[in-house]
């Protein structure tokens, strides 16, 4: 009989496929994946140390950083966690409009997300350029409030930094127009390609009961069956008036994290209408004119968390009564996604790996902050 | 008890009173006359008690889902203190543990052997802070490289100069 020696190889740190540097070390036994163990630190940056010599306002543009996809929804949590801190009212019309900004960035991460993992089969560029495409008119919306196109740091305590300009509602209806066939287009990619189906159906399965007892959170816990959502479980902001539905998957499996995606971009295009309808007039303003920005919360703790695309960001806070925040840290879905990503990946092949990561949708610049 | 959680008291009294009747021996007292930092409405436990309370908040009180450990540095009051929150499938607020530890000797149980959802979080905890889980497998620097000295997110840290590579670098 004859024997094959289990290898050790590593995947990355710099490697197409591993969306930033990120390292995994793979035992293989030939094609098949025996064991795999993540590797983080390549873009440590210390972020929470740094937050604690930066005042509250400072820390706002660094927020964009972590997940640098997704820069309103950090925003939004970050100032949902100094707000609870200091107690500060936001206006209703700033209320719609983070709602409004980070419903556009769910949009946009998702085709982003399902772009890239197109990519990582091996279907290169045209599946992700359509991806891009769509991101890239989102990105517009952005620049057009916010003077920046991927670090917006357009919130603040109280509000956001300033009001949405006129034209911006036309712009954002006739991307919503143009949209469901954009998102029936990048499902038929998915549904009726039969690589694509071979690739994802029944590869990295996530069970229910395993998913919950590894704390991962958003697509990849709705992806396994279980209609977890923030928005919904615990509704922050003003998430409570709007009629949407929370995908989930049956299997657990890519195939399955994917479809959820899709789903949600069609249900924020759903909330998104009903922000226009519901949108109060400017006279109700963006901020709250008391709302200091040079905030000195009182001595105390808080946490606040959002439904960000990726899954529960969440911003734990404690004070010393000063400036700077005694303490401050981030807990990232992301970094938290990755703790199965050894059991979902052991006893599939080496290929399979890199979409089983891809399916996680990670951004290393929330995992190792 | 339900493993759905009530809504109606907060899940901090919730776990207060409950923890007061089943498991009394591992709820901490906190003396009235603390420093305005370090006082806290939320239940703090025994460490040692821990693998005892989290399986009673998983099962019993449906707490199922491991959102957040998070070290905190109380460094002019001696002592790390570990946050643990904690969500239910079903909705509603965070339940929130709080462990206290001496900052000589920061020894806390693991709960990978009971949650192995607590891995990357401890691991974190343990390369920021120094803080020692007691049976984790694989209690290794995540951040930092293995070769580095020290926790950088300690209080009396040095925040410049060049002391942070320490004396064997």
């Amino acid at each position: 009989m004859i024997t094959t020696d289990e290898l050790q190889i590593n995947i990355g740190p710099q490697h197409p496929s591993t969306h930033g540097v990120f390292r995994m070390l793979i035992t293989v036994d030939g094609e098949t994946v025996v064991n795999l163990e993540p590797v983080f630190g390549y873009l440590h940056r210390n972020h929470e140390q740094l937050a604690e010599v930066n005042t509250y306002l400072q820390n706002m543009p660094y927020t964009d950083r972590l997940d640098y996809f997704n820069s309103m929804a950090n925003n939004h949590a970050y100032a949902l966690a100094v707000e609870k801190l200091a107690g500060i009212e936001v206006p209703e019309r700033a209320e719609y409009i983070r709602v409004m900004m980070v419903e556009l960035t769910r949009i946009l991460n998702h085709a982003g997300a399902v772009g890239f993992m197109i990519n990582d089969m091996g279907a290169w560029q045209t599946p992700l350029a359509f991806g891009i495409r769509e991101r890239e008119k989102i990105l517009d919306l952005f620049e057009m409030v916010s003077g920046a196109r991927m670090m917006c740091n357009y919130f603040r305590f109280g509000g956001v930094v300033r009001d949405i300009p006129d034209e911006f509602i036309p712009r954002l209806k006739k991307l919503l127009i143009a949209m469901p066939a954009y998102v029936d287009e990048l499902e038929r990619l998915l549904r009726e390609n039969e690589i694509l189906l071979a690739r994802s159906e029944g590869i990295g399965i996530l069970p229910r009961e395993v998913a919950v007892s590894y704390g991962v959170t958003g697509p990849v816990l709705r992806g396994s069956g279980i209609a977890y959502d923030i928005r919904k479980a615990e509704p922050y902001s003003i998430y409570d008036r709007f009629d949407f539905d929370v995908p989930v998957g049956s299997v657990g499996d890519v195939y399955d994290r994917f479809l959820v995606r899709i789903e949600e971009m069609r249900q924020s295009r759903r909330i998104l209408e009903q922000i226009i309808e519901q949108l109060p007039d400017a006279s109700g303003g963006h901020i709250n004119p008391k709302a200091r920005q040079n905030v000195r919360p009182p001595v105390g703790d808080a946490y606040a968390r959002v439904e960000s695309p990726k899954g529960e960001l969440g911003f734990y806070l404690v004070s010393d009564g000063g400036p700077k925040p005694y303490r401050y840290k981030v807990r990232a879905p992301s970094f938290i996604n990755l703790t199965p990503l050894g059991d979902m990946c052991r006893g599939y092949k080496v290929a399979d790996i890199v979409v089983i990561l891809g399916s996680i949708d990670i951004v290393m610049g929330e995992v190792d902050r | 008890m339900s493993t759905t959680p009530d809504t109606s008291p907060s899940p901090r009294d919730l776990l207060r009173e409950q923890l007061a009747t089943v498991l009394p021996h591992t709820l901490v007292t906190l003396p009235d006359d603390l420093p305005e930092l370090i006082r806290t409405a939320d239940v703090i436990v025994h460490a040692d008690a821990l693998p005892e309370v989290v399986p009673f908040v998983i099962d019993q009180l449906g707490y199922g889902l491991l959102s957040d450990i998070a070290a905190v540095d109380y460094v002019e009051h001696g002592l790390f203190e570990l946050v643990y929150r904690f969500y239910s499938i079903g909705g509603g607020g965070d339940l929130v543990i709080k462990v206290r530890v001496p900052r000589e000797q920061p020894d806390v149980p693991s709960l990978l052997p009971i949650l192995p959802g607590a891995r990357l979080h401890e691991r974190e905890a343990y390369d920021l802070f120094g803080i020692r889980f007691i049976g984790h497998p694989d209690l290794r620097r995540i951040y930092m490289w293995d070769e580095f000295e020290g926790f950088p997110m300690r209080k009396d840290f040095p925040k410049q100069g060049d002391n942070y590579i320490g004396e064997g670098a």
